[in-house]
């Protein structure tokens, strides 16, 4: 309606907006500029607009990655079938043809993305079997990893990072700068290698290497997993702390804490009413960030450790030219980290609403 | 609307304090170098690199033995006099192996985080500068390669152009180029409004001008901490994907390969796996130390 869009520009202008802020605004953020009212709508706008900037970002990965793996020479038909001289080049036609090589490549591009839209990743070429089958075995492996270094990684640190902030210049605090910093400098590889080193060969209590189904054994289960996901989480854990010392220190300097201290509230009740509930956001936008790096970490994790996620799946399968595992997997690998940074930009959003406005 | 009100008040305070604080204090001179020996911890990084770096320089002609050179009979040694840190399998001596393998480490860094740096500021300064379509295309860009798990990524990127020490820094490189260009393009954001720049485009310099001579010179601060930090990533990469076998072939002294060739006599021999990997994290430290003591001495914000 055009009258109430000027007549709420006019209001807005009253209130110190300038004609060019208006033109740029949206008619739901008029109607809050004007009357200040929270409102439902620009939450959604905010997560529709989010979501279709997904669909290039994907669309880039899967262009890419299916660029770089038909750029690797080698045939994969030839590596399926391997160089036996006596299969003649009629039957070596034959196999091409029946993955579909024989085709232009933005026509098997376009086969495989329709596939995958409806849920048919391919079949390896190794095992033959589909990879809806092949993931489903691996996928629950590299997201119990995922959530223990998680877990193990967050939990702990926040509640640290957050004494390191309160108890400023304090040993606490100077410990904690001290695992940090080691934290993101020891390499997860070496710090794997120290653990079993320590806890595999002198204590002998846990196994070096293997899986064991969580649904089998959940205690061997749990031995199984708990060196690979403590290597996996210590970089995690340090940043957590890092950015949690640092954004409550931030918080704990602003007027409203000094007004709240002022006003005679309990020391407790300032931190947790106060303090931790505004330190939240970064501290949700970091360890979003720092999940979804996690899943580049499995790859050497569950290699060393043998353990038969879709981490391990994927390095093997680029050594094996295994193109359609590498194409997908990749693919699903992606999407997944793209999703938690979704989710940590909406979730950021409701805990700070002054960013669904904007872009 | 409030909170820029109270972050007004804020500043406007700060400038009250930093007035007061120029008249009860004497001046003095705000170098890196100076903010650098302020920080202890910066400083200690910095120790740390100078000797690493003399190492990857000298570290070659000093070392006792060759890198490949074997002693057949004295395999899997421990720590001694005649050989410091040990042997390895094939009876080569660890300390001559890290002295000679500073030198990839130091090449890795320099050679991924040169590129990834340039590219990120060119990338970053076009896209901040610019804004417009030049600025989707680039984050877009830049977005989709973050998509990617880093280590995949490399990986993909060495299998596709071969096996060798030259892929490995392109991989890294092009895996640490997107935060460069996030962080170049926020700093040109929040420089390219200024009054001087204003003044530049006034007087009618010339777009390349006004980047070079009035931009760049005053993002330089979060480069160069990003520049610090990423030297650490791109060793840490560089150590990951040896330990993976990609990179530097094996007989080369690369300190991941190191670990990785030696994980299988962990428990006969665990100094062979060890003194290569704590290499690794003392540089790695080393430049997450000045990186970190850098930032908190360029940004104001920080200083208490």
């Amino acid at each position: 309606m055009p009258p109430a869009a000027s007549i709420l520009a006019g209001e807005a202008k009253q209130i110190g907006l300038s004609g060019k802020d208006v033109s740029s605004l949206e008619l739901p953020q008029l109607q809050k500029a004007a009357h200040g009212e929270r409102l439902a709508a620009p939450m959604l706008t905010f997560i529709l607009r989010r979501l279709a900037l997904l669909i290039p970002v994907l669309l880039g990965v899967s262009l890419i990655v299916f660029t770089l793996i038909h750029m690797i020479p080698g045939d994969a038909a030839m590596l399926a079938i391997g160089f036996d001289q006596r299969i003649s080049a009629e039957q070596r036609e034959l196999v091409r043809k029946s993955y579909g090589l024989d085709e232009p490549l933005p026509v098997q591009y376009w086969k495989w993305m329709s596939h995958v839209l409806q849920g048919d990743l391919g079949r390896s070429l190794k095992t033959k079997r589909p990879l809806t089958q092949e993931l489903q075995l691996r996928l629950p492996v590299t997201i119990e990893l995922a959530l223990l270094a998680g877990l193990l990684g967050m939990v702990p640190a926040v509640a640290v990072g957050v004494l390191a902030a309160v108890k400023r210049n304090s040993w606490a605090d100077y410990a904690t700068t001290v695992i940090t910093l080691l934290g993101i400098s020891v390499p997860n590889f070496l710090l794997a290698t120290l653990l079993v080193l320590c806890f595999s060969f002198w204590l002998k209590w846990l196994p070096p290497i293997g899986y064991v189904k969580f649904t089998e054994d959940p205690i061997q289960n749990l031995k199984t997993m708990i060196l690979p996901a403590f290597s996996l989480s210590l970089p995690l854990a340090a940043v957590m702390m890092r950015n949690t010392r640092s954004a409550v220190l931030e918080v704990l300097s602003q007027d409203h804490v000094r007004v709240a201290r002022a006003k005679g509230m309990a020391n407790r009740t300032v931190l947790t009413r106060h303090v931790l509930r505004n330190a939240s956001i970064p501290i949700i936008t970091v360890g979003g960030i720092q999940i979804a790096t996690l899943l580049g970490g499995t790859v050497i994790i569950e290699t060393i450790f043998g353990l038969p996620g879709i981490g391990k799946y994927v390095y093997e399968a680029i050594n094996g030219r295994d193109y359609p595992v590498v194409q997908s997997v990749t693919l699903v690998i992606s999407t997944m980290f793209v999703l938690i940074s979704l989710i940590v930009d909406v979730l950021y959003a409701v805990m700070d609403p002054r960013l669904r406005t904007s872009k | 609307m409030s909170s820029t009100a109270t972050a007004a008040i804020a500043t406007t305070n700060e400038r009250a304090s930093d007035f007061l604080a120029g008249i009860s204090r004497p001046v003095r001179k705000k170098t890196i170098w100076g903010s650098i020996r302020r920080q202890r911890l910066a400083l200690t990084g910095f120790i740390i690199i100078l000797i690493f770096a003399t190492i990857a320089i000298i570290g070659p002609s000093i070392a006792p033995h060759g890198p490949t050179e074997q002693f057949s009979k004295d395999r899997l040694q421990a720590p001694s006099w005649q050989y410091p840190f040990g042997t390895d399998e094939f009876g080569r001596d660890i300390l001559s192996r890290l002295l000679h393998g500073a030198r990839i480490s130091f090449k890795v860094g320099l050679i991924a985080v040169g590129i990834a740096g340039t590219f990120g500021v060119l990338f970053g300064m076009a896209s901040g500068y610019l804004g417009g379509w030049a600025d989707n295309v680039i984050t877009l860009l830049m977005d989709i390669i973050y998509a990617f798990p880093a280590v995949l990524l490399a990986i993909a990127i060495i299998t596709l152009r071969g096996n060798s020490l030259n892929n490995a820094m392109i991989a890294i490189a092009v895996v640490y180029t997107p935060p460069f260009v996030r962080i170049v393009r926020g700093a040109v954001l929040t420089v390219r409004n200024t009054a001087y720049v204003e003044a530049a485009r006034a007087v009618g310099a010339s777009t390349p001008r006004i980047l070079a001579s009035h931009i760049f010179p005053n993002i330089t601060a979060p480069l160069i901490v990003q520049t610090s930090l990423s030297f650490a990533f791109a060793i840490l990469s560089e150590a990951a994907l040896a330990f993976l076998g990609l990179g530097n072939k094996p007989p080369a002294p690369s300190w991941g390969s190191m670990v990785s060739s030696s994980y299988g006599f962990l428990q006969i021999a665990p100094w062979a796996a060890i003194f290569p990997g704590v290499a690794i994290g003392l540089t790695v430290l080393g430049f997450n130390l000045l990186g970190d003591g850098l930032r908190d001495a360029l940004d104001p914000r920080l200083r208490s």
